[in-house]
């Protein structure tokens, strides 16, 4: 047997697993997302737009908040992991920022739920600390409460890429900036971060496409309208049954996502060639 | 020099204290709502504490116990299929020569890199049609394809970071190929192997939106229970079952280092 044809064998039922059980049933909900009874047509995104177009934007714009958000926490945090001058406070914070890394997002939403609600341990520590009086306290289980249980679960896997990368950067060029007098944060923003910054694109993209496809996360912190497109879809098929506008949102949530994907699968191939 | 030390730990603890609430104030949260008898607005700790839920989670009546069981058995599954694919696949991409090798390394990676709950409301129509829905085989079958990624991954990378001079010695000693693979490669490449086990163990554990689709409510998986314990307001069941998924998580970050070593890291995805 040629040896192309066995390392092909020895990788097939691996690759037909994906074929099976992803890219057929991407592809059925992509042709399901135009079939209208017997015939195709654009009457379930036209319904999909009618009826949740503010969930689009509600989506986009939590998504794009909650991406900013953790790039510039990861920036931060493995800005002072590489610059930190005191090696205690830079092992504090190593041992510290990983935490929520392999948490389960149902749990993060759990967690948050309780934490983040009106009556949550987050008020209550405010109230003792007469930062805020019981009157004041407002929950902040709707928008808010998404964008900080997507910061809180993916900052860890971004920035754990990033000091990565940071940490295998050769370090003459920035004793020499520092000799010459820059501050840390010149160092990190004009030498430091142009040099990472592929690596802060790619766990960027892996978060935003993941953010896009959490369920329970909205689910659990804010079911009620506007909410995210991931928790409508969940609804059309519980309550209606409704597979054209559920399949017609889906490709929605994966238009807004592809853009991404693909500077990521540029920049990936880019690197691999 | 002394005086200045003392001066930047102000702002430095202030900053670190903060980031530790960030992260451990949640949490806490929720290790107090595990033992949280009654607990109301506005106090900030629970008025009384007690077992009385775990009592009530862990007895035969419970459900958490046979869900647990389940989600054990469908991650056992999940690493024992996604081992048996993973392997060959990993051991063809590291060694052997594969036209599209960029491409086929890519294609695993498809499941991460689309939003998943279209192609889950697909399957689960797909699988009622034939049977397979509600069913372990389904769920776990969901479970695997998502999880090949970090199976494919790791083993690829666990075989490139074994010297190939190993196993030619081997079979020039007389070994035949499968026995040069058992007895030299599989053996060497082992703490990265388990390390691709554990992930895809931990990432069926807390699978939730295949499991919902898929599986509920014939299948009830930990984090099915936990969604439904949470929807009905039952915090402390929700919170202890929370509790249950969280503590394999945490574990496993803590160890992670020592199973994925530096030089099987460094190969992931290459």
């Amino acid at each position: 047997m040629p040896k192309r044809l066995l390392a092909l064998l020895l990788v097939l039922p691996a690759l037909a697993m994906i074929l099976l059980f992803f890219i057929v049933p991407l592809a059925a909900s992509i042709i399901g997302a135009f079939e209208v009874g017997d015939r195709f047509g654009l009457d379930n995104f036209a319904k999909s737009f009618d009826l949740y177009s503010s969930d689009m934007i509600f989506t986009l714009v939590i998504v794009a908040i909650s991406t900013a958000l953790i790039g510039i926490i990861a920036i931060a945090i493995g800005g002072y992991l590489t610059l930190g001058e005191n090696p205690r406070a830079v092992a504090v914070l190593r041992w510290l920022y990983r935490w929520p890394m392999f948490i389960p997002f149902i749990v993060v939403g759990q967690v948050m739920r309780t934490f983040l609600a009106k009556n949550g341990l987050m008020n209550n520590v405010l109230i003792s600390l007469g930062i805020l009086t019981p009157l004041q306290t407002t929950g902040f289980l709707d928008w808010r409460g998404i964008v900080i249980a997507f910061v809180w679960k993916q900052t860890p896997f971004v920035t754990l890429l990033l000091a990565g990368a940071m940490a295998s950067l050769d370090r003459s060029t920035i004793e020499a900036a520092r000799n010459l007098g820059a501050s840390r944060m010149r160092i990190l923003i004009e030498i430091v971060l142009p040099q990472v910054a592929g690596t802060l694109l790619v766990g960027l993209i892996l978060s935003f496409v993941t953010m896009m496809s959490v369920l329970s996360v909205p689910l659990m912190i804010n079911a009620q309208s506007p909410t995210m497109l991931t928790a409508d879809i969940a609804f059309r098929i519980n309550a209606h049954g409704d597979y054209g506008v559920a399949n017609a949102l889906g490709m929605i949530s994966l238009l807004l996502t592809a853009g991404v994907a693909l500077i990521y699968l540029r920049h990936s191939v880019k690197e691999r060639s | 020099m002394t005086a200045r030390f003392d001066l930047w730990w102000l702002p430095r603890a202030v900053v670190l204290g903060l980031i530790a609430f960030i992260i451990f104030g949640p949490l806490t949260n929720l290790v107090l709502w595990t033992v949280a008898e009654k607990w109301y607005f506005p106090h900030m700790l629970p008025l009384e504490y007690g077992f009385s839920f775990w009592q009530r989670v862990f007895s035969s009546r419970g459900n958490a116990m046979s869900s647990l069981a389940t989600s054990i058995l469908i991650a056992s599954l999940t690493v024992l299929v996604s081992l048996v694919l993973a392997i060959p696949a990993g051991y063809a991409l590291s060694r052997l020569k594969l036209p599209f090798r960029g491409l086929i390394l890519l294609a695993f990676l498809i499941p991460q890199a689309f939003p998943n709950l279209p192609v889950y409301v697909n399957i689960a129509r797909f699988f009622y049609e034939i049977g397979l829905n509600g069913t372990i085989t389904g769920v776990v079958l969901v479970h695997v394809t998502h999880g090949l990624v970090y199976a494919v991954w790791i083993a690829t990378a666990a075989f490139a970071a074994v010297d190939v001079d190993l196993e030619e010695a081997a079979r020039s000693i007389g070994a035949g190929p499968m026995r040069a693979f058992r007895d030299v490669t599989l053996p060497l490449a082992a703490p990265g192997l388990l390390a691709s086990a554990i992930f895809v163990f931990l990432e069926s554990l807390d699978e939730f939106t295949g499991s919902y689709f898929v599986g509920a409510p014939d299948v009830n998986t930990l984090p099915l229970l936990l969604y439904t314990a949470g929807a009905g307001g039952n915090y402390q069941i929700a919170s202890i079952t929370a509790l249950l998924l969280l503590v394999p998580s945490i574990g496993f970050m803590l160890v992670v280092e020592r199973f994925l070593r530096a030089d099987v890291l460094s190969k992931v995805g290459h």
